[in-house]
């Protein structure tokens, strides 16, 4: 009998280190002491779980989930859509999937951000959905655009979205950026390049997809995401009991 | 040749950035977009056990206080059960075990209400101390920080618990322990974060 059984160990190389240089501000907030592993008990394997009366049906939407009636965010129309999926190829359903963005002009709507770029009055920014049960998630909304951050002093980010995923237990929680296939920024940013495999960064690219595009209206980019994989216990389960 | 493993490769981690709020704190970035913000209350109206208050502050390695973090709390309810379907055992309707919060952006100050979690079955057969399940990012954290937040007032189980008992290096078993006072009649339990140099927290690979 096959009963599941711990998740997989994270890759740390495949990871980005906690101390990158290059990205100043992890200087002074990287542990310096190794990480201490643990093998997982009931702490590590439940995590919170979500359901359809904690979002609103247009949470997904960000071209019109802060816009005024009859109007929409400025920009360039896009779909961003994709799987969540563990290392196994499993699909992972009814999972939280959050994200936030710049505007098409690379401004957020915070109070922190003083970049000149203007507030889109139609755009907030942030959108959230439940995988369903084939794993499957898609948002609507504007294509980010790059912006500029104090690192260098000429350091730009590439066009991105951030995406914060809970899956099933508290140890696959994840948060990532989401860039875009052809941008020229990403090759050069500090912050992707955290990342040491060039295949691992690769995997946060979102291909463009014409198959999912809407002709004459919302162009398309797929986006699949991968959390920890599970093992089957085979022989005996030794994370409670005897 | 062998034959190919043909598994996946996790998502690699990136900073949750500056602007976490936007996307999953929105009020706090100053502006209201959903009908229902999560990660609000962790134990709901009806769960048992002792009210606490968890408060505290994340120092980054030159002793500052960091004032743009998120922390999410995840624990069990007073009789040591996650609200988590392969758990065995009930929790309180309206008892998540799942809580968010962001640090104040004046004094880097974050706290949460909770109720104190019972002590969890562990590997083995070991009971496990109290403890909450602490996940932190933020600008400059390329990937998230696990940590536990133990009671001071729970020393017995404390010494007992096997993960805290992992920790070779006994002084630095300390910053796992948040302390315990009273405020206006309310417990409230003080746990500062250290994320490097001297007294650094210790931080988990789960």
């Amino acid at each position: 009998m096959r009963q599941p059984g711990e998740f997989y160990q994270r890759d740390r190389e495949w990871h980005p280190p906690a101390k990158t240089p290059d990205y100043k501000t992890s200087v002074t907030r990287s542990p310096e002491y190794s990480l201490l592993s643990l093998q997982q008990s009931a702490s590590e394997i439940t995590g919170p779980t979500f359901g359809h009366n904690d979002i609103d049906p247009i949470d997904n939407d960000m071209i019109h989930n802060y816009a005024q009636p009859g109007e929409s965010a400025i920009g360039e129309r896009i779909i961003v859509h994709g799987r969540v999926l563990d290392e196994n190829g499993r699909p992972v359903p009814n999972t939280l999937v959050e994200a936030w963005q710049a505007n098409a002009g690379g401004r957020y709507r915070h109070k922190k951000d003083t970049y000149l770029a203007p507030i889109d009055p139609n755009f907030g920014g942030c959108g959230r959905v439940l995988t369903d049960e084939d794993g499957y998630y898609f948002f609507r909304t504007v294509k980010p655009g790059a912006y500029p951050w104090r690192n260098w002093v000429n350091n730009w980010r590439p066009a991105h979205i951030h995406m914060s995923i809970f899956g099933t237990s508290f140890s696959q929680r994840l948060i990532t950026q989401c860039y875009f296939e052809g941008d020229p920024l990403i090759a050069k940013c500090p912050i992707v390049n955290t990342i040491p495999d060039q295949a691992a960064r690769g995997q946060l690219i979102a291909a463009l997809d014409m198959n999912a595009t809407i002709p004459l209206d919302t162009m398309a980019y797929k986006f699949d995401i991968v959390l920890r994989g599970r093992r089957s216990t085979l022989f005996e389960n030794r994370l409670e009991g005897n | 040749m062998v034959q190919k493993l043909d598994y996946l490769k996790e998502t690699p981690s990136q900073t949750a950035g500056p602007y976490v709020h936007i996307g999953l704190a929105p009020g706090a970035a100053g502006f209201e977009i959903y009908e229902k913000e999560l990660g609000w209350d962790i134990a709901g109206p009806n769960a048992k056990g002792e009210r606490i208050r968890v408060e505290g502050i994340v120092i980054d390695g030159i002793g500052s206080p960091i004032k743009d973090v998120m922390l999410e709390a995840w624990q069990a309810n007073a009789d040591g059960i996650y609200a988590h379907p392969e758990h065995p055992g009930e929790v309180e309707e309206g008892f998540r075990g799942w809580g968010r919060v962001i640090t104040d952006f004046e004094t880097g100050e974050w706290g949460f209400d909770t109720v104190k979690p019972g002590p969890v079955m562990g590997r083995s057969g070991k009971m496990m101390a109290p403890h909450i399940n602490l996940w932190i990012v933020a600008r400059g954290i390329n990937i998230g920080l696990n940590t536990r937040i133990y009671f001071e007032d729970e020393a017995e189980a404390n010494a007992a618990d096997p993960v805290i008992n992992l920790i070779e290096w006994e002084r630095r078993r300390a910053t796992l322990i948040a302390k315990r006072s009273e405020r206006d009649g309310q417990v409230v339990y003080r746990f500062d974060v250290k994320l490097q140099g001297e007294d650094e927290t210790v931080f988990f690979d789960i």
